[in-house]
């Protein structure tokens, strides 16, 4: 049995969702390009998240087994229809600039992976523990790609000059590539061997060993 | 007339590829392209259901759920899209349903073939994501099956470039950290590079 506090911390690098678990990228990398965007999709995933476990693991016990896709799926997407309203609502423009991601929340396999692996099996409160711990883990990546992304692609951050453009007689030539869809997919790349190389034991077992080099005689 | 079409399927499964400009369909994308042959079938699977849901969607969105649509049950003033989100799921999740039940019926071999990915599609942002792009960009009817059709086709493209790369990269000597995951993550970024070559085609 797992403590609260291992609930909490293990998935934010012992077991992160995008770079072990492989969930949730699709609706991540897009809205990468800037900081504030990030921070908004961050807050939105984490509310569901944890809602979302929250729900499933208190009705968890009345669903039959044979529709709890459907109902986990109802409860998910209503959760994600307040986020959608209230940013409307509250955020028009960076709604507008987030456009389908956020209707996409729906469809994050964080939300749906950890409300059938977790939250059906367990208590409400270790359920909102583990949302938020992913969620967490989600938002720790998407954060980093950002701080990367838009310094190196438009020479700011959340808004902010930190490097002067070269068009606006400053020293920076700004990196193109960066605002474009591979670069996310490179740093995400570096950024598991990152934290593979401080955590050796998430390194994936080779398919084929490379053999030894053979001796002359055998080569014979 | 034709032409258009023919543009909106050219952009669809080149310039604006679901899985590596949109990057929707990542986690199907990333973890079932090992073989290149589980690889294909998924992406028919995903053709199919994407060219029949994005269609549906479409009716349902313009004769139920958009602002003054219910004016033919009487209805002039309802605005009902806020349930967008529940009903495109609910969409979805019913087609793959009937979808499977079909081939079962039907086609056993493909069923048997696609096996666990079938019921896994309706949980992949590329069938959502298009049909929330066609809600954004106000497709007509026709215009949206064109739409789905080349999206299925453009993201079946992309995964099965992916486990073609990935069958060879199986056989290299791959840093530690970067063995797996990591040199996957690569790769989709270099191939998303090489669909940015389209680019400029416009018909």
């Amino acid at each position: 049995m797992q403590t609260p506090k291992e609930v909490l911390i293990d998935p934010i690098f012992n077991n992160n969702p995008i770079a072990l678990q492989v969930l949730g990228v699709c609706s991540a990398l897009a809205v990468t390009v800037n900081m504030s965007t990030t921070l908004v999709m961050c807050a939105a995933v984490t509310f569901v998240t944890t809602m979302s476990n929250v729900l499933v693991s208190t009705v968890r016990n009345r669903v039959p087994s044979s529709i709890r896709i459907i109902v986990q799926m109802t409860l998910i997407a209503s959760l994600v229809i307040v986020v959608d309203q209230i940013l409307q609502a509250v955020a028009y423009d960076i709604s507008k600039s987030l456009s389908v991601f956020v209707g996409l929340i729906i469809t994050n396999c964080i939300v749906m992976g950890r409300a059938e692996a977790f939250a059906m099996q367990n208590g409400p409160w270790l359920s909102a523990l583990d949302g938020f711990g992913n969620a967490l883990g989600y938002s720790v990546i998407l954060i980093a790609v950002a701080l990367v992304r838009e310094p190196l692609g438009s020479g700011t951050l959340l808004g902010y000059e930190i490097l002067p453009r070269v068009a606006d007689g400053g020293f920076y030539y700004t990196n193109g590539l960066m605002l474009l869809a591979p670069s996310a997919f490179f740093i995400i790349g570096l950024f598991i061997w990152g934290i593979r190389s401080w955590k050796p034991e998430q390194v994936e077992e080779p398919t084929y060993e490379i053999a030894p080099n053979m001796q002359y005689k055998e080569a014979m | 007339m034709l032409e258009h079409y023919l543009g909106l399927f050219i952009r669809a499964v080149f310039i604006e590829n679901m899985a590596l400009t949109f990057f929707l369909g990542m986690c199907t994308f990333i973890a079932i392209s090992k073989k290149i042959s589980t690889a294909i079938g998924l992406g028919v699977a995903v053709t199919v259901v994407l060219a029949i849901t994005v269609p549906v969607n479409n009716l349902i969105y313009n004769y139920l759920l958009r602002d003054g649509a219910l004016a033919w049950a009487g209805f002039p003033d309802v605005d009902l899209s806020f349930l967008g989100l529940l009903s495109y799921i609910g969409v979805i999740a019913a087609m793959v349903q009937i979808l499977e039940m079909f081939l079962d019926r039907f086609v056993p071999r493909l069923y048997n073939a696609l096996g666990v990915f079938l019921p896994l599609i309706t949980v992949n942002c590329a069938i959502m994501g298009a049909s929330l792009f066609m809600i954004e960009r106000d497709y007509t009817f026709a215009e949206s099956t064109v739409f789905g059709l080349g999206a299925g086709v453009g993201w079946a493209l992309a995964i099965t470039a992916l486990a073609g790369v990935r069958e060879k990269l199986q056989y290299s000597d791959v840093p530690e950290g970067l063995r797996g995951l990591g040199i996957t993550f690569i790769s989709v970024g270099l191939i998303s590079m090489c669909f940015m070559s389209f680019g400029g085609i416009d018909i």
